[in-house]
């Protein structure tokens, strides 16, 4: 129900932009589903990469439409989802972020999808116990670590190239094991009222400053923050690390439970500044109106401004291996990088989708050198953060 | 040992185990007689096999701590894990005391006294149960956290924060507001089957009414409050909700860290073995505290209902008390839910697609209660009736499932489903006997606490007029022992609708349950769409509770 009624409102809001995005999908949609039918999923994906690159906010022109003249396309008549097999999908996004999508992905590939929810955590050890006998094709993770982890218990298979290749390689697994499917950027998120853009610092381990004594929050328990301080620790060593978190908190840092309750916090005026990730300011936006608030990035490669990634993995020994390529070549395709960008407010990792106009694009960001799979050994990171009294 | 009332024929037996050798021999055969000295088949081999199914989370445990990547010792003997151990115990032991001291007041005052609305108050103050422990925690937070709603209203006052909630005053606060139901539960159930002649005369012979609660009333009480109070001690061990959100370390947030950003399972098996000794140190220490006393009349005339105590000018206060301790455990959280619920639905989010949801709910609830129950009665009678070193190890057995937190039992049926019982695993069998073997003390407790008010003499009775054991069991033991037996029931039901870790991995795919749905609202911090399913849940979970009460029929008003 709930998924149903969100695509509902993607659907308005696309249309709101282009009168013709309805016709567009649908076409698409046929397009594909053509294809599988015809020549297999590896052909429909190659075709759809080619359909898909066109810009759906472009100005519409149906005359000139290319796809509408295809002559060796036909539709397919009834219920075409189940037709290319069923996938089991273990996710660790939350279903407010994937169930919105799943019934496109099923349109799109033909494959029925079900999708057992849990946590990124708790689903990586469910597929360890599994071993052999895992029923999961296809695991999505909300964070690198959880993906770096199977893959280094050999739990992973490795993607073909026309998959790995959509997506930078700073947001891949070096071998090839899993792959981004959308990034989000730490940031500091400020109150507008109180600050401009010049006040702010140019590097995160600037708060320490007496000045923002007080000002600052941050949400500990995070694993968004946890995984910032392990980029902190891999780039400026254990004892740097250290010497910002006792620093924050001499000068008074504000806990919170959550990024959502920080960035709450900023736009209401109880802290001036808030270490969170992009996307926050947006969801707050979405339920309570226009803020005043605004995300700062830090520049020079700064630990501030980590570029984290949601992902997904196969996992090895499927025998629904083809489907689970079909949803990966889908999760990278053009309408749910779109999902992405504009109902999760993250980016998406492909070329030709842009993220929200207002969002500083991913390319100008300046992220620091790291392996996000490097990211997986967290707990000298948790160690840390209880040596020095943070958790 | 307090003095033993023998007033005129009612008398409670206090049957001490082995007995000393000064004792007379005739006492002792007298005691004895009619009994069999070894339970029937019927009775050990079920719970034999039962108590076997427990062991399964702990050899899981021997398995995955036997892998270590590295050294365990390191780990387990680190000065940070004897501090996180002295943390867990003393919020273990803080939430036994402060359960049952809300508790055994309540049950006292909803059954034996005029309290104005104590029918309703024996109802509604169960209720606190069903709140899933990370939604009690969200909503104690959002309310009485430094900056949260209270702080909000009292802005005006000039407060600009609340003292620190978070640490161990909040997780002790938040843990005994939702599992004080558990002392209850088992306490109004006893003081419903207890014998009030011996009261009655305590009374007659011009002893004081504090004196007549404390002398006769309070010791007979003695197993149901304990039993409560290891449940709700050992829940604080096993809950990972409220100490995450509440910041205190103990075992179970440890173990959740380790899984969740090491990945390390081995040591997270380590750190749950620990537990399991901390558990079993626990269980020896009530039995301790238990004694092996029997509750129930001997000689002639019947048990009838008590005369209500009247509370005169008391009642008020007795009434404020009800209020203060429901509107912190119950208007709280339903408040807060209630509001992001309209916050929510405000911004557009819907109440509709909960019904199957609700119905999974519902049905496996019921299936768990009812395999539990089952399960628990070879136990508890073996337990009761042939108290022996082998019915008490079988019996402590039962309570390591419940002492572990939840991830850890869910992954050991995950390892046993996925690699063992393939055709069974992400079935709802299997799923209904993970829950039974993590709940299963609930309903032992219960049972365990109603079998010792049944009298012996009546099943020897019924044996000697030619029913079998079995028939005997259905048609004398049940019955007498229903209120305990059914408050086991829903206790079990309660506990299994706002499960959450072995519903998450052990579910059928896609089948979604209203702790399911809960948790899927509220990972992605929407708490306005979580606030309509956890409603909904306590509604829900009202309704046995209510069943429960109207099976028993209320003393009148003059006995």
């Amino acid at each position: 129900m709930r998924s149903q009624w969100a695509w509902m409102r993607w659907r308005e809001k696309m249309l709101a932009e282009n009168p013709n995005w309805d016709d567009q999908m649908t076409r698409r949609s046929l397009v594909k589903l053509a294809s599988v039918g015809a020549g297999g999923i590896a052909a429909a994906s190659l075709w759809a990469r080619g359909a898909l690159a066109q810009d759906p906010t472009a100005e519409p022109d149906p005359e000139a439409d290319p796809e509408v003249e295809e002559p060796t396309l036909e539709p397919i008549e009834g219920t075409p989802v189940g037709s290319a097999g069923t996938l089991t999908v273990y996710s660790g996004r939350n279903e407010a972020f994937l169930g919105p999508l799943v019934p496109r992905l099923e349109a799109l590939t033909g494959v029925d999808l079900e999708v057992r929810y849990g946590g990124t955590a708790e689903l990586a050890a469910q597929i360890l116990e599994e071993g052999e006998n895992s029923p999961a094709g296809l695991y999505i993770a909300q964070d690198a670590g959880a993906l770096g982890e199977l893959a280094e218990e050999g739990r992973l298979q490795e993607l073909p190239d026309d998959i790995l290749e959509r997506v930078d390689p700073r947001f891949r697994s070096p071998e090839g094991l899993w792959t981004g499917l959308s990034g989000r950027a730490r940031v500091a998120v400020y109150n507008t009222d109180e600050l401009t853009e010049d006040d702010m610092p140019d590097s995160v381990l600037d708060f320490t400053d007496p000045k923002w004594e007080g000002k600052v929050g941050w949400a500990p328990e995070n694993g968004s923050f946890q995984s910032f301080v392990t980029a902190l620790r891999l780039l400026e060593g254990d004892d740097a690390a250290r010497e910002w978190l006792e620093g924050m908190l001499a000068n008074g840092v504000v806990p919170y439970e959550s990024n959502g309750a920080i960035t709450r916090a900023v736009a209401a005026g109880e802290i001036e500044v808030g270490l969170v990730n992009h996307y926050y300011l947006y969801e707050v936006e979405a339920e309570e109106g226009e803020q005043p608030i605004a995300n700062h990035f830090f520049p020079g490669g700064d630990p501030g401004s980590l570029v984290n990634v949601a992902g997904a993995g196969i996992v090895k020994g499927t025998e629904q291996e083809e489907q689970a390529l079909a949803v990966i070549r889908a999760l990278l395709g053009e309408d749910a990088q779109e999902y992405f960008a504009t109902e999760t407010f993250e980016y998406p990792l492909i070329e030709g989708v842009e993220p929200i106009p207002d969002l500083k694009p991913l390319a100008e960001i300046d992220s620091p050198e790291i392996d996000l799979s490097d990211l997986s050994d967290l707990e000298g990171t948790l160690q840390l953060l209880a040596e020095v009294g943070v958790i | 040992m307090p003095a033993v009332p023998h007033i005129g024929q009612a008398k409670i037996v206090r049957e001490t185990g082995p007995e000393p050798e000064s004792r007379p021999r005739l006492r002792r055969d007298r005691l004895t007689w009619g009994r069999p000295r070894r339970p029937p088949v019927i009775v050990w081999l079920p719970a034999l096999v039962i108590s076997l199914g427990m062991l399964v989370p702990l050899v899981y445990l021997v398995i995955r701590a036997m892998d270590a990547r590295t050294g365990l010792w390191p780990i387990l003997f680190r000065v940070r894990t004897a501090e996180v151990m002295a943390n867990t115990i003393f919020l273990a032991g803080s939430v036994a005391v402060g359960s049952a001291s809300l508790a055994v007041p309540l049950a006292w005052l909803t059954t034996r006294t005029d309290l104005p609305g104590r029918r309703a108050w024996s109802v509604v103050v169960v209720l606190p149960l069903v709140i899933p422990s990370y939604v009690g925690a969200m909503t104690v937070v959002a309310a009485l956290g430094p900056r949260g709603m209270l702080q909000g209203a009292l802005e005006p006052l000039g407060v600009q924060r609340l003292p620190e909630l978070y640490g161990f005053f909040g997780a002790w606060l938040t843990l005994t507001l939702f599992t004080y139901p558990y002392v209850y539960l088992g306490t109004r159930a006893a003081l419903r089957g207890i014998d009030p002649a011996i009261e009655e005369a305590a009374r007659s012979l011009g002893i004081g009414p504090w004196q007549t609660f404390f002398t006769c009333l309070l010791p007979q009480l003695r197993p149901a409050v304990v039993a409560g109070a290891l449940l709700a001690a050992l829940y604080a061990v096993s809950d990972f909700g409220v100490v995450t959100l509440l910041r205190f370390d103990v075992f179970t947030r440890v173990i959740y860290v380790q899984y969740r950003s090491s990945f390390d399972r081995s040591q997270a098996a380590a750190m749950a073995l620990l537990l399991v000794l901390l558990a079993l140190v626990v269980l020896v220490a009530e039995s301790r505290a238990r004694g092996r006393a029997a509750y129930y009349r001997i000689g002639g005339g019947a048990s009838r209902h008590p005369r209500l105590v009247r509370l005169g000018r008391w009642r008020w206060l007795a009434g404020a008390y009800c209020l203060v301790v429901l509107g912190l455990a119950l208007a709280l959280p339903v408040g807060v839910l209630t509001y992001w619920l309209l916050h929510g639905v405000s911004g557009g989010e819907g109440l509709g697609g909960l019904g199957a949801a609700t119905l999974h709910s519902i049905g496996i609830s019921i299936v768990a209660a009812a395999a539990a129950v089952l399960a628990a009665m070879p136990v508890a009678w073996l337990a009761v009736r042939y108290a022996g070193r082998m019915a008490r190890m079988l019996e402590r057995l039962t309570y390591l499932g419940y002492a572990l937190p939840g991830i850890v039992v869910a992954l050991a049926f995950v390892f046993l489903g996925a690699n063992y019982l393939t055709p069974l695993y992400q079935t709802l069998p299997l799923l209904v006997l993970a829950y039974v073997v993590r709940f299963l003390p609930q309903a032992v407790g219960s049972a365990r606490a109603a079998l010792l008010q049944v009298s012996p003499r009546l099943e020897e009775a019924s044996r000697n007029l030619g029913r079998s054991t079995f028939g005997t069991a259905a048609r004398i033991t049940v019955p007498l022992s229903w209120p305990g037996i059914g408050a086991g029931a829903a206790l079990v039901f309660l506990t299994v609708m706002k499960e959450l870790p072995l519903t998450l991995l052990l579910r059928p795919t896609e089948w979604e349950t209203l702790a399911t749905t809960v948790w899927n609202a509220s990972g992605g911090g929407a708490y306005g769409k979580a606030a309509a399913p956890a409603l909904l849940l306590i509604v829900v979970a009202a309704v046995p509770t209510l069943l429960l009460d109207a099976r028993w029929s209320p003393p009148r008003g003059e006995g």
